[in-house]
């Protein structure tokens, strides 16, 4: 099966700035596929080139099995581009924008359906500079679904949401994608990617660090395990240091936070090493590591305090 | 599936209903133009001659003298105490003449280098020595002519349609797209199969829509108030209405292509228009300016749309005398729109 987006080499530099400086890439039909990187990491520039809208300076790029150039009109008729930060004419109501949106394709969606989908219906005659955050965005995704896309760009869809609003992108997303269709969308929330998407590629200076499925990437890790804890009094690195099976540890707030390969090892060990140190435990919690993890094992920094 | 407007439709439409939903531009493009010709129309209205203020310096003639140039109505006379309080009132403009008699001869105390000073001379002298029973060789008859289409009125209502059609099609079309640029729902537009002409087509078309209200509301205003004549056909001032907003459509795509920002826009828009404001005959016919410079002022957009406009408003001429002044119109908006076309920066 033609891969939805497949691209080689790809090469953008801004002056001195490498936004993206060699992305390869495979976004096969059907699959939700998320770019996830700090502000800055080159996620938008990569999905402007593959939106055709950012010409690259080297590099190849296929989208359903077409170029960019000559096949411009007819890749367009089969793409759905939401873009960060545009904002949709303010003047214009609901229903109008949709309406807009749709004449602009051959074939697509009936805007009255899209407002269904995006639970926007009662919003209809509303003008679009009187609508909520999250209502925008959802406008802005019926926008890219009017041509009844095939692979739909989503560029940080729910960046600036609240959490009911976000949820309620999600499970649209996730509907569209249900019905076949590919996916391909940038995000900084780790939470939105591992209930998104298939696979994720995890970008930074312009170069894909890792690639994978959620769960995989995380398994990948060396301890993707995590145990917090406090104590009473608090102890010193000096007793966690010793205990076997160990890896990254911080300390935040009193509160203790160590990675580890393995629970069941791990748990016991902390234990006796604290009963061994007199202190009294006040706290203890385990999780499994998140993208979040995978992304500050990899880049030994965190992604939204960029 | 559904069904689907035709795009340019759509656009079109879409840009009238934003433009109808902004009440300031509304205010810009109907009510501007119309209290604007209003002000300047009612300062520069026909009015009576006032009689001009003459100074009459007491003596023994003076009640005789004031008798005579208040017979003749076209100066009003005040009497003066003193030839010293008479110079005061014509140092300080109160009056515009001082007559006083002095051992029989009249003397003409006055400004040479105002005209009306020397009106007054010729009519306070015309006035005194008919009364002392001066006839004149040559019977003289008045026969006075008042022509609508020769007052100020008459000239400024083409300028203004003409400045109208300049400013909002720059404004209306220029404002629009950088706005669209600077939000970025062009560069949205632009990742759907939209066709870019599509864009810029409908943007001149719903400048259509206003061009035919905007005139008409302006021309009607002229014609209703201030009697304004149309002596040409009102075809004909139809087209050069439609190719001026065309040109100037045009001149406000240029204009737009490649700003980023509605400050860069506004400064370029001023730079293309101000010229023209002052250069272009609006307020004041563009002969006054210096010979060396006619070449090029005729040669702007404005300058020949408001001949045109008033070549057929006021002179009642066809199509074939202002045939130049479209060429200039036309050769302006082609060039423009092509160019902006292709400099445009969609995102």
């Amino acid at each position: 099966m033609t891969p939805a987006i497949s691209c080689t080499g790809l090469k953008k530099h801004y002056g001195e700035v490498k936004a993206v400086d060699g992305l390869d890439l495979e976004v096969r039909a059907g699959e939700c596929f998320g770019l996830l990187g700090p502000n800055g990491a080159g996620k938008t520039t990569t999905i402007e080139i593959l939106e055709g809208l950012t010409p690259p300076d080297a590099g190849d790029v296929v989208i359903l099995g077409r170029r960019w150039g000559s096949q411009e009109r007819e890749l367009r008729e089969r793409l759905g581009v939401s873009l960060q930060e545009s904002r949709l004419t303010e003047k214009l109501t609901v229903f109008e924008t949709l309406s807009l949106f749709r004449s602009f394709y051959v074939r697509g969606r009936d805007p009255e359906q899209l407002m269904a989908d995006l639970s926007l219906e009662e919003k209809r005659d509303a003008r679009v500079g009187k609508l909520s955050g999250g209502q925008r965005q959802r406008l802005a995704v019926a926008c890219a679904l009017a041509g009844d896309p095939e692979l739909l760009f989503l560029d940080e869809p729910t960046t600036g949401l609240d959490p009911q609003s976000r949820l309620q992108l999600w499970e649209r997303i996730a509907a569209y994608k249900e019905a076949g269709r590919s996916v391909l969308l940038t995000t900084h929330y780790m939470e939105e990617a591992e209930r998104l998407c298939d696979r994720v590629a995890v970008v930074d200076h312009g170069r894909i660090i890792a690639q994978g499925s959620p769960a995989e990437l995380i398994a990948g890790l060396k301890a993707p395990h995590f145990i917090e804890f406090s104590t009473e009094p608090r102890v010193e690195d000096d007793v966690i240091a010793k205990i076997p099976g160990i890896g990254e540890r911080r300390q935040r707030d009193g509160r203790w936070l160590l990675a580890a390969a393995s629970l069941a090892q791990a748990v016991p060990a902390l234990l006796a090493a604290l009963d061994r140190a007199g202190a009294k435990l006040l706290s203890l919690s385990t999780h499994r590591a998140t993208l979040e993890d995978v992304f500050i094992a990899l880049t030994g920094r965190e992604l939204r305090d960029e | 599936m559904s069904e689907r407007q035709h795009p340019l439709v759509a656009l079109t439409r879409t840009r009238i209903l934003e433009f109808v939903r902004e009440p300031e531009a509304l205010f810009w493009v109907f009510a501007f133009p119309i209290i604007m010709a209003l002000v300047l129309g009612f300062a520069f209205r026909d009015r009576p001659l006032d009689p001009v203020p003459v100074g009459v310096v007491t003596g023994p003639t003076a009640a005789e003298l004031t008798q005579a140039l208040t017979k003749a109505g076209t100066v009003k006379p005040a009497p003066y105490p003193s030839l010293a309080d008479g110079l005061e009132a014509l140092r300080t403009g109160k009056i515009t003449l001082l007559v006083v008699e002095d051992a029989g001869s009249l003397v003409y105390h006055f400004d040479r280098t105002r005209p009306d000073a020397r009106i007054a001379r010729l009519e306070v002298d015309d006035a005194i020595q008919r009364a002392r029973g001066r006839t004149d060789p040559s019977p003289a008859r008045e026969d006075l002519v008042h022509e609508k289409g020769s007052r100020y009125i008459d000239f400024l209502l083409p300028g203004i349609l003409g400045l109208n059609l300049m400013g909002t099609g720059i404004w209306g079309i220029g404002f629009s797209i950088v706005n669209a640029r600077l939000k970025k729902t062009l560069k949205l537009m632009v990742a759907t199969p939209m066709r870019k002409a599509h864009y810029l087509l409908a943007q001149m078309l719903s400048r259509f829509v206003f061009l035919v209200i905007e005139v008409a509301v302006i021309l009607a205003f002229g014609v209703l108030a201030f009697q304004v004549p149309v002596r040409g056909s009102l075809g004909l001032v139809a087209v050069v209405t439609f190719l001026g907003a065309l040109s100037f459509g045009g001149i406000g795509i240029l204009v737009a292509a490649r700003a980023r920002t509605l400050e860069a826009a506004n400064g370029l828009m001023n730079l293309v228009m101000v010229p023209m404001w002052l250069l272009s005959g609006v307020f004041f016919s563009s002969e006054r300016f210096p010979k060396a410079a006619q070449p090029l002022i005729q040669a702007l957009p404005l300058t020949a749309l408001n001949n045109a406009l008033r070549a057929v408003m006021l002179e009642g001429r066809s199509l074939p005398a202002i045939a130049g002044e479209l060429a200039i119109i036309a050769a302006w908006g082609l060039v423009a729109f092509a160019v902006g076309l292709k400099i445009f920066r969609w995102q």
